[in-house]
């Protein structure tokens, strides 16, 4: 028999500024040194879960709640924050706002540091656990010297120097690029092995989670507990897929073929799925009737020449990079933090200037165009729309560009309404921006770029930090918009998003390209996959069962996607 | 990304840089304190010899501040001229002599009291210019919060620097971005746009600023309440070096001249001036 070691009961939870509770008779027992990965979209309830679990509900974020948690038997809200942190250790979405400390040591001690420990012992302290998480040989850096994994693992360390009983993952891979977010979920495993520490991880990116073990999927739906289950039964049901969460890729390609899933056939590991000859065949053949490679004859539109760019002038940053992005293309710029794409990206829209090297626009060399003149060419979306908005409402935010510009109220108002429309947004054209969510707040944004009519559109990280129903939101969005004629570049590393949605790609590594071509191309192969910090798409695996080429295999399942996706809208 | 550093510290090994950061909060106070007990050129002679020896010692690169240097010469010889077009007079009523050299009117006559008044106040930056800049090159960053707690500035108050200091050079790149982005959609924050257009562009590059910055704002705050922030009275400092040796020697030698200036200026002298006139 286990010991129970977190314990809801009946826990109803309502947030003082909203009308309706957002945890909902929540009943939920988590046995010592479980691993349970909960999910749910945003919105569902399930941050709050876990701020309930971590003592800031309710005691930085009020609200009326009723019920019981215990954790370790203990009734939490005769706890206090403090208290709570020595039992459940919680590692937020972004490493980086939390790092509080100006160097590695200083950001681990912090724990030890509120405790009043003493110096020797909390040096000691800190240095065995960057060991633990590997980062011993980065003691005294800074967090601007270090990359998103490893400002994850400093974070994981600075949780794990107080020898909690309890880890909490808030959403630990929406900033992490795929192959740092399969480390971070095999460090966590390991981990969990090592010290036999309970594990919750709240996660929307089910397949990545379950590269390793999970013992038990709980499914959140507006706020209520609808599933709570063995990982191969939750992926042998569909109730997934109807809450908006998105299932592995080789699970989708196989019930796509018409295979009946079951749970002995271990769905949740793609290395002991099991398939039957006749299920082999089943997903053979649907695979072979959507083979079709795309032609592509369209003309250039964007062509960058041997361009090279450094900050200081000693360590390039972009190294002879030369490419063509064609009329009406979506295309993805895809590479591991650090590897130039933001910068890339600066240089295609004039905030940085080119070193060497040029960039042409329809044929015209475009480098001694204004950052304005640029702008109304090639407009930049910013990752976070915070950092763009400027006005309180939709209608001046759209029109702003164009009141710059000193363009007639009357084409203004023809002009954004237009382009409120296309964006989904023209209902709400007299609503303030601050009743907008995250998701409608950047559709602001990109109305606020596409008014001005851009021949592109660069966005960085379109669906960061974003669940699977919001992120194809705003993806059949910029879908609509690229069919419409529009040509969208993107920075990103989600490969779900480039592998379904863009025509071409290529990937930066260290300041050169390194791979060019179809993305279905570039996630099946090792060598790039491992260059640019991707993960190999499961539907490599799948294929190599079925015994068909994985790029073939890859690309039938883009167009059969693709040819579903446009068949339900 | 552009590296932005804020405090352009490096550890050049020597004696000063190797004290703790205590200590040259410590010596750094008691040295500037004693300086404004006192007009006696002759104790301030001592300390500019003394300051500038210690800047020696720890390889103040003078070179990199040439520009803030010949700013505050040229801000004291502002000064003295203001100080003589409104009171030519004031040295001499001061000493209670009156040497004259230059007679322009009967009231602006530059008198040797005036210079040697003005001298008086011109040595004191001498000591302090480089003591300040001495503190901040030689101080950790993460040193400078552990040591104000260590002269019992409430720790609260100590995060807020350390804190400052590192979410600063964050703030600066988003405050670059927004910039940037708001330029690219037609905002003109150039020196080519009139004055008003110039402020009211400014406030649409401020809003966006201040809102991300609240959302990371909230962001540490829960980050530092979930590792125990906040709870007790006191708290420890992971890059607190403790007190050695030299740290007692330096803090010593700081408190001797501490001393040494007040019994001069309260015990041998006992005016604010060493008049040489009498």
């Amino acid at each position: 028999m286990r010991e129970p070691i977190i314990e809801f009961k009946d826990l109803t939870f309502r947030y003082d500024a909203q009308k309706n509770p957002t945890l909902k008779h929540i009943d939920l027992t988590i046995n010592r040194g479980e691993k349970v990965l909960i999910v749910g979209l945003s919105g569902s309830g399930k941050s709050t879960l876990g701020n309930c679990l971590n003592g800031l509900i309710p005691f930085t974020y009020h609200g009326e709640m009723s019920g019981s948690i215990k954790i370790k038997g203990k009734e939490t809200r005769e706890s206090s924050i403090a208290e709570l942190s020595k039992m459940i250790g919680t590692v937020l979405q972004d490493a980086d706002g939390q790092f509080v400390g100006l160097n590695v040591g200083e950001d681990i001690a912090f724990a030890l540091e509120n405790d009043n420990v003493e110096l020797d012992k909390m040096h000691k302290a800190v240095d065995e656990v960057a060991k633990l998480v590997d980062m011993q040989d980065y003691i005294e850096h800074s967090p601007m010297e270090l990359s998103g994994g490893q400002k994850q693992r400093v974070a994981l360390a600075g949780v794990l120097v107080d020898d909690v009983d309890i880890l909490l993952f808030d959403e630990p891979l929406a900033n992490l690029d795929p192959a740092t977010g399969k480390t971070a979920i095999e460090l966590i495993d390991d981990l969990q092995k090592k010290t036999d520490k309970t594990v919750i991880i709240i996660e929307h990116r089910l397949e990545d989670v379950l590269w390793r073990h999970v013992d038990r999927i709980v499914l959140i739906r507006d706020g209520e507990i609808i599933l709570d289950d063995d990982p191969d039964k939750v992926l042998a049901s569909d109730i997934l897929l109807e809450s908006g969460i998105r299932e592995p890729l080789y699970v989708s390609a196989a019930k796509f073929a018409g295979v009946k899933i079951t749970p002995d056939m271990h769905p949740s590991d793609i290395k002991r799925f099991t398939l039957s000859e006749d299920d082999k065949k089943k997903i053979f053949d649907w695979a072979k009737t959507h083979i079709e490679t795309p032609v592509d004859d369209r003309e250039i539109l964007l062509k960058g020449e041997d361009l090279r760019f450094s900050y200081d002038g000693k360590k390039t940053i972009i190294d002879g990079v030369s490419f063509e992005v064609k009329k009406g293309e979506m295309f993805a710029i895809i590479g591991k933090n650090g590897a130039g794409k933001s910068t890339l990206s600066k240089l295609l829209v004039g905030f940085e200037k080119e070193e060497s090297g040029k960039i042409y626009l329809e044929g015209r060399d475009i480098k001694d165009d204004t950052i304005y003149e640029r702008g109304k060419e090639i407009g930049l979306v910013l990752q976070n729309p915070n950092q763009m908005i400027c006005n309180t409402m939709i209608f001046d935010e759209v029109a702003y560009g164009l009141r710059n510009a000193h363009i007639d109220e009357d084409e203004i108002k023809e002009r954004v309404e237009e382009t409120l429309k296309i964006c989904g947004l023209y209902e709400m054209r007299n609503w303030p921006i601050s009743a907008l969510s995250y998701g409608q707040k950047k559709r602001v944004t990109i109305a606020s770029i596409l008014v001005m009519r851009p021949k592109i559109i660069v966005l960085d990280e379109p669906t960061a930090g974003q669940d699977y129903r919001h992120y194809t939101e705003i993806m059949e969005f910029l879908e609509k918009l690229n069919n419409d004629g529009q040509t969208i570049i993107m920075i990103t590393h989600d490969m779900h998003l480039m592998l379904e949605y863009c025509d071409r790609c290529f990937t930066l590594v260290d300041g050169k390209i390194y791979f060019e071509g179809r993305p279905s191309k570039a996630l099946v192969d090792k060598e790039v996959t491992e260059k640019a910090n991707l993960k190999m798409t499961s539907l490599y695996d799948l294929a190599n069962i079925v015994k068909m080429d994985p790029d073939d295999f890859t690309q039938s399942y883009i167009n059969a996607e693709r040819s579903m996706r446009h068949a339900g809208n | 990304m552009r590296e932005t550093k804020l405090f352009a510290y490096v550890d050049k090994g020597t004696f000063v840089h190797r004290l703790s950061g205590l200590t040259k909060l410590v010596c750094f106070l008691l040295l500037t304190l004693a300086t404004m007990f006192t007009f006696d050129i002759r104790v301030l002679g001592a300390m500019v010899v003394l300051s500038i020896a210690i800047a020696i010692i720890s390889k103040l690169p003078f070179k990199r501040y040439r520009a803030f240097i010949a700013y505050i010469l040229v801000f004291l010889l502002f000064n003295f001229c203001l100080n003589f077009l409104l009171a030519p007079d004031y040295g001499e009523n001061l000493f209670g002599t009156r040497h004259e050299l230059i007679v322009f009117t009967e009231f602006y006559t530059l008198t040797l009291e005036e210079i040697f008044y003005q001298l008086c106040k011109g040595v004191k930056f001498l000591v302090i210019l480089p003591l300040g800049l001495l503190f901040f090159y030689t101080i950790h960053p993460s040193e400078l919060a552990s040591s104000l707690n260590g002269v019992k500035v409430p720790y609260k108050v100590c995060t807020v620097f350390s804190l400052a200091l590192r979410y600063f050079p964050d703030i600066q790149r988003d405050y670059t971005n927004i910039n940037l982005a708001q330029q690219a959609r037609g905002i003109d924050t150039s020196k080519k746009a009139p004055l008003k257009n110039r402020i009211l562009s400014f406030t649409k590059v401020l809003i966006p600023l201040v809102f991300s910055t609240l959302d990371r704002v909230d962001l540490i705050s829960n980050a530092m309440e979930l590792r125990g922030y906040g709870k007790d009275k006191t708290r420890t400092w992971y890059s607190f070096r403790k007190l050695e040796r030299n740290d007692y020697i330096a803090i010593g030698v700081c408190i001797l001249v501490f001393i040494f200036v007040l019994v001069m200026r309260f015990v041998v002298v006992k005016d604010l001036f060493w008049n040489p006139f009498i």
